[in-house]
């Protein structure tokens, strides 16, 4: 079987695949960037139980595997009468796993923002929500970008492990081909190819955007 | 559901064996990266302008590419050609080269950050290539880079669950086979999360520490 019979077989699994991997990939991403900003704000909050709830989250999925966790959710959580189907189970172990390590980027950015800033907003009687909405998170977004950029890709390779609790992503379509074929190089030599041309084609330049984007409204070019 | 201590003390020699493979199947994956690693930061640095496109390009691929494909791949596409390896074999090849291509990135940052000064004055005094790179410019890359070799010692600590996939019997495919005798998940996936809690959370401390006598031993206190 020559590679472009393969394509024309398999071609249009291997596209379904593609599809659920990038389905994954958007509500991972969402999910990791909601629990960051939720985390990575309680972690430099005043109360100690705010503080102590985000660093126990930060510390168990970042001391853990990502597969050991979405294992867990998948086949422990039933036994305590929360069921979630496999597609949701899936974004959702990686999107909290990445959340974890998004959240000390976001509290490091936070952190980074000038301390003249912050006094400076303090002087004009800012109320200290609009300081946070309108001064510090504007300035803290632009300096966690580039780092977001790395577990943007993160989370993209974590989606694959979605695969091994039967999620039809690219990795698990592959996997069914190889099986049934043993055209290993070709099978997983194309997801490869895929991944990387999603990553280095639309990930990164999306991200690099973005930056440019952010840094022309906050009037930094 | 009952969590049953008295299994969990019945199951615990077999996850004790499997923390051990997994200690092992991270030592030996990182003894590969931190020399692969070394290789793809040096052939960058080499004048040949191809090798050092190409290779840069290759450690792009490998770190953007998911670590699963890549173990699969190295497992399944040897036999097509005619070369079986072990899932033992596999599973290491496949996990230094992909942490060789991040600490290649950390080495890189390293070196980087040694002042261009430094790499003129030991030009300028004529030390040999060698010299310079072993009693100059890796003494100063060494602390910056410290942290980040630590950070992917814990990553790839928390990586090796993955080689269950092709049957290497570490702490994962025991939890599984255990949960697949059974029909009980809670306690060998419970288990597995708490034995490595408790190895990457001291880890990171140890390595932190670690870093700041690293710094100090070279005179590099801020």
């Amino acid at each position: 079987m020559t590679y472009i019979e393969f394509l024309d077989v398999y071609g249009g699994r291997l596209i379904d695949g593609t599809i659920v991997t990038i389905y994954q990939f958007f509500l991972a991403t969402f999910v990791a960037v909601v629990a960051a900003l939720t985390f990575g704000l309680m972690r430099l909050a005043r109360s100690p139980v705010l503080r102590a709830v985000a660093v126990a989250y930060i510390e168990f999925f970042r001391g853990t595997s990502l597969l050991v966790q979405l294992f867990w959710i998948f086949f422990v959580l039933p036994l305590f009468g929360i069921t979630l189907d496999k597609f949701t189970a899936g974004f959702l172990a990686v999107g909290l796993n990445m959340g974890a390590y998004g959240a000390e980027l976001v509290r490091g950015a936070v952190l980074a923002v000038p301390k003249g800033q912050w006094e400076a907003a303090l002087a004009l009687n800012m109320a200290p929500h609009n300081r946070m909405r309108r001064i510090i998170l504007p300035q803290a977004f632009i300096i966690m970008l580039p780092p977001w950029g790395n577990l943007i890709i993160e989370i993209l390779k974590g989606t694959a492990l979605v695969a091994l609790i039967a999620v039809a992503d690219l990795m698990f379509e592959v996997r069914q081909i190889n099986i049934t074929t043993f055209l290993s190089a070709e099978a997983f030599g194309t997801a490869i190819v895929i991944y990387y041309v999603i990553a280095r084609f639309f990930v990164t330049p999306g991200m690099r955007g973005l930056e440019r984007l952010m840094n022309r409204r906050i009037g930094k070019v | 559901m009952e969590w049953r201590w008295d299994w969990v003390w019945e199951l615990a020699p077999r996850f004790v064996d499997a923390t051990g493979k997994t200690l092992i199947a991270a030592g030996g994956g990182y003894t590969i990266a931190i020399i692969l690693g070394l290789v793809f930061v040096l052939a960058q640095r080499t004048p040949l302008l191809p090798v050092t496109l190409v290779v840069r390009e290759f450690v792009e691929l490998i770190r953007s590419t998911p670590l699963l494909l890549q173990i699969f791949f190295v497992y399944y596409v040897g036999p097509q050609f005619g070369l079986t390896l072990s899932p033992w074999t596999a599973g290491l090849i496949a996990i230094g080269v992909h942490y060789g291509a991040y600490l290649s990135e950390v080495y890189r940052g390293g070196i980087e950050s040694v002042p261009k000064g430094q790499w003129e004055a030991a030009k300028a005094i004529n030390l040999p290539i060698v010299t310079t790179y072993r009693r100059i410019v890796i003494p100063q890359a060494l602390p910056p880079a410290v942290a980040g070799m630590g950070n992917y010692l814990v990553g790839i600590f928390k990586d090796t669950p993955m080689l269950s996939v092709i049957g290497v019997a570490e702490l994962m495919h025991t939890a599984t086979a255990v949960g697949a005798e059974s029909y009980r998940y809670l306690e060998p996936y419970t288990m597995v999360g708490a034995i490595f809690l408790a190895v990457s959370l001291p880890s990171a401390f140890a390595i932190n520490v670690f870093e700041k006598w690293v710094r100090r031993t070279l005179g590099m206190t801020k």
